[in-house]
């Protein structure tokens, strides 16, 4: 990107925007300026056509210590300790370079968790690529993989959880969403306000790279299309080594209480994260970027303040304490560099060495952003084409669940979770697969109970019905931290949608957020955080709209919790929740090469009810077996119940093909001695747990072996084409 | 009894390390920079990205300050495990023979194994009977065990992975050797990832169990 060929339009700003500026300026902008506002004007640091939407969500609730606008939410989860999570979407880098994309995914949200002063204890992802049979989307998947394992498992953080999907729409423009849980001592929490004229504003972290010049705005709030790959360079470069060193320091800086504020330089670089604490701390701040510790010598200083080169935090530090601070980021030789200070002039001004090469109010770079208002318009047919058929109409029940099974959406992702260390940190008590939450326990930090975390979102219902599907993410959310046993203390979210300029994608977006709002409603659980992912489109169209949520609930007590799998031989089987399964929208009728237009509305305070009697069933201890039903109906999730516990099930059903295999939200499979399941609030016993195949009586007896080679082998068959 | 456990920038789990160690002995944390192992009885090298382990996993940890005096510790007949990272950085400074190989599927893996113990005459194993199967996990991308022939007698093998336990390819399914003093160990399984059935197993454990029980 050369600024001598880049008048404002070049760096994605409109004509009534540069306007805009020279007014707040009161003059034009210089080159640099003009850079700064382009990065904090667009739509990824600004949000300026969601940000009016999002004021939507409700973000109170007794359990909140930081809502929206820090760095990460924080939890109050008892015992003087604090959870931090928040999830963030790296997806345009992940489509241009996943590994490297992928990877600073996670080393991007792991710096949001530890600037609040939380130390990163888990990850999860939330994935979503085209269908396996193309090349390109098995390259994405598997080099994303990598990626967030090079990173994760590089720095001692475990990845505990995540879903992954395949579907046609996100063909060119893949989704690499990445959530981190922080767990901080309450009194060790700070603030990114830039506070105290007079203190010093200190880079610390890596050397400043030309690496990820322009990724907010050439590549995050802009289309992907045709020549994507000169884009690479906009793409950042992960150093997780320089990252695990960065936390140490981070978090021992805290507990020495050296540091006023902390701030992590993610999109936009020096520019967003110095004028986002100026703005908090109504204050003004000097940067000298001629002081900035640099990979290339002949950097400009608009490259200096725009580099999203990765691995650096910046930090206030009250001069009496300059001394000891930079003692110890030589310990761990973290680099730690004096950049500037701050002042009282609520500017912020960029000098090169003397010379003053930037002035601009923080007020119009942050607070005085132009907004815009959506104009949603319902389409007047279907967005996306059918997907194609892969099972005849004609298939038996057998077919159609073994075909289900080794569907990849559906399919077993070990060949996933076994490429991240999900055990690092000695807290994790149920891993990847073994149950639907990841459960964290508090123990090693001296806090009692444990911490259960998920992330869900099935773009593709909610390209059926917008609303619907969104309601139905939080509720499968909440259902899997039910699963065992766990309360939600709050919900985090990455809306990833297409353009939203296009009254299509506007009518998807405001849907999708009025559906997330009644279901936090109805819950009861606050947004405490979250990003927004716009212009998720390629030549194609646009990806199927997924707001993707992330929740983190408390439980009391982890050494009883049930697992996915069936336990033993005798087991009643039962059925709790409100199920109500459809074949509209559901994986079956995928397979058949259907999308369905609208899904059936739901009754959400009975699914509230029926968490609260799920959460209640779990936490009685006496459920050695819960696993909720989702993708692939009542059908595949006993066949997930059989293959995780080896061992098969009798079960008989109302006859129909909706009892099977619809889909819906409020399902839970439970299992245990028949005394306890008859026992349990508004349980249906369906079956019982025995035999070496699932039989489903008058419809299907599928042995367990071949149920279990349809679900292990579909990925690695599928990447080994 | 005291552990040591070394904590190089890079490493990962050097915390659950102590914290495992803790539950049979007193344990502090050694930094990579000093050269004085504190008195402590018995050394554990842990798991991680020492340095971020570039150029080679373990070959810039085995040149740190501490590393020196932990060879010099292990020379002189002092306890020395070194879990995956740790098993790594033990075979550059040639205390242990062998190497590690990048695994055979070219990916990290994971994964919960079953190992068997072959050797129970070691400090770290005299816990064990030969023959006990202990379920630890494994993760690692750099753990298939090869020593050229000759250079790993059958008793320096402490450990083997069960039939069809192998995660990575090592040679005659090796999971962990020691030295022919038999004082120094390394071992591709985390123990310190299984002391607690809450968190998968406790069959780690009766490593440092043992460790423990050698007189201070």
């Amino acid at each position: 990107m050369s600024l001598a060929a880049a008048p404002h339009r070049e760096l994605g700003l409109t004509d009534a925007e540069y306007d805009g500026i020279c007014e707040r300026m009161g003059r034009e902008p210089n080159a640099l300026e003009l850079a700064v506002f382009s990065l904090m004007w667009s739509e990824h640091c600004a949000y300026k056509h969601s940000k009016k939407l999002l004021r939507l969500l409700p973000t109170e609730g007794s359990h909140i210590l930081m809502g929206p606008g820090e760095n990460a939410g924080v939890v109050d989860v008892g015992d003087g300790l604090a959870a931090a999570f928040k999830v963030e979407s790296h997806n345009h880098p992940s489509a241009v370079e996943p590994f490297q994309g992928a990877a600073t995914g996670v080393g991007g949200i792991l710096r949001d968790i530890f600037a609040v002063g939380a130390r990163p204890i888990a990850v999860l992802d939330s994935l979503r690529f085209g269908e396996l049979d193309s090349a390109r989307s098995r390259y994405l998947f598997d080099w994303a993989v990598k990626g967030i394992g090079h990173y994760g498992n590089s720095i001692g953080v475990p990845t505990v959880g995540g879903e992954v999907y395949f579907e046609q729409p996100y063909e060119q423009n893949c989704l690499v969403n990445a959530m981190c849980v922080g767990l901080a001592p309450r009194e060790r929490l700070i603030r990114s306000a830039a506070a105290g004229v007079g203190n010093q504003l200190v880079l610390l972290g890596a050397r400043t790279g030309r690496d990820g010049i322009g990724g907010a705005s050439v590549l995050a709030s802009a289309e992907l299309s045709e020549g994507d790959d000169r884009k690479r360079p906009t793409v950042q470069i992960g150093d997780p080594f320089e990252e695990s060193k960065l936390v140490e320091c981070c978090l021992e800086l805290l507990e020495r209480d050296l540091l006023a504020s902390l701030q992590d330089l993610g999109a936009a670089g020096l520019s967003s994260s110095s004028s986002e604490m100026a703005s908090k701390g109504e204050a003004g701040l000097d940067i000298d970027v001629s002081r900035v510790p640099l990979r290339e010598a002949d950097m400009e200083p608009f490259e200096i303040m725009i580099s999203e080169s990765q691995e650096r935090m910046l930090c206030v530090v009250e001069p009496a304490r300059l001394r000891d601070a930079l003692g110890l980021c030589e310990h761990w030789d973290v680099r730690a560099t004096v950049i500037g200070e701050v002042t009282a002039t609520r500017h912020l001004r960029v000098f090169d060495g003397d010379e003053l090469v930037g002035d601009i109010p923080v007020a119009a770079l942050v607070d005085d952003v132009p907004l815009y208002d959506l104009e949603p318009e319902e389409p007047d047919g279907p967005i996306y084409p059918d997907p194609p058929a892969r099972i005849g109409e004609g298939a038996s029940a057998e077919e159609c669940l073994l075909a289900l099974l080794a569907s990849p959406s559906i399919a077993s992702k070990r060949f996933v979770v076994e490429q991240y260390d999900s055990i690092v940190g000695s807290r994790t008590v149920r891993r990847p697969q073994t149950a639907d939450a990841a459960v964290l326990a508090l123990e090693p930090d001296a806090g009692s109970g444990a911490l259960a975390v998920s992330i869900d979102g099935n773009g593709r219902r909610v390209a059926c019905d917008p609303y619907t599907g969104a309601v139905e993410a939080v509720l499968e959310c909440a259902r899997n931290l039910a699963c065992v046993g766990a309360e939600p203390l709050g919900l985090t979210n990455c809306l990833n949608f297409g353009n939203p300029e296009k009254p299509h994608i506007a009518w998807q977006l405001t849907r999708a957020v009025e559906g997330l709002r009644d279901a936090c409603l109805a819950l009861g659980v606050p947004v405490v955080g979250g990003n927004v992912s716009l212009y998720n489109e390629g030549a194609d169209g646009p990806i199927y709209p997924t707001p993707v949520v992330g929740m983190v609930g408390k439980l009391p007590e982890p050494s009883a919790l049930p697992l996915a799998g069936f336990a033993e031989a005798g087991h009643a089987i039962a059925l709790v929740g409100v199920f109500e399964p459809a074949l509209e929208g559901s994986e079956l009728e995928k397979l058949r090469g259907r999308l369905a237009d609208g899904l059936p509305p739901l009754d959400l305070a009975a699914h509230a009810d029926a968490l609260v009697r799920v959460r209640a069933a779990v936490r009685g201890g006496e459920l050695p077996t819960a696993h909720d039903i989702s993708e692939g109906g009542l059908a595949c999730a006993l066949a997930e119940c059989c293959i995780a516990g080896e061992i098969g099930a009798r079960i008989s059903l109302e006859p129909g093909e909706a009892a099977l295999f619809g889909e819906g939200p409020g399902g839970v499979v439970v299992a245990g001695p028949r005394a306890a399941m008859e026992a349990l609030d508004g349980a249906i016993v369906i079956g019982e747990v025995g035999g070496d195949s699932l039989d489903v009586e008058g419809v299907l007896s599928v042995p367990v072996s071949e149920l279990r080679a349809a679900y292990e082998d579909a990925i690695p068959s599928a990447l080994a084409a | 009894m005291k552990f040591g456990v070394v904590r190089f920038p890079g490493s990962c789990d050097e915390v659950d390390a102590l914290m495992a160690c803790r539950r049979f002995a007193d344990a502090d944390l050694l930094w990579h920079g000093d050269r004085d192992l504190s008195g402590v009885d018995a050394v554990v090298v842990p798991g991680g990205f020492s340095y971020g382990d570039y150029l080679r996993v373990g070959a810039i940890a085995r040149f740190s300050p501490l590393m020196e005096s932990v060879i010099e510790f292990a020379r002189a007949g002092g306890p020395v495990l070194g879990i995956c990272n740790g098993f790594q950085v033990l075979c550059e400074a040639g205390l242990l023979p062998g190497a590690l190989l990048p695994n055979d599927s070219l990916r990290f893996v994971c994964r919960q194994v079953e190992v068997i113990v072959e050797n129970p005459g070691t400090p770290f194993t005299r816990g064990c009977e030969a023959g006990d199967t202990l379920s630890i996990p494994v993760k690692h991308t750099t753990g298939c065990y090869y020593a050229p022939p000759g250079a790993l007698p059958d008793e320096q093998v402490v450990l083997r992975y069960a039939p069809g336990h192998n995660p990575n390819g090592s040679m005659d399914d090796v999971a962990g050797v020691c030295n022919v003093g038999g004082n120094v160990m390394g071992l591709m399984p985390h123990p310190e990832h299984a002391v607690d059935p809450l968190t998968g197993s406790a069959d780690g454990g009766r490593l440092f169990e043992s460790l423990a029980m050698v007189p201070a």
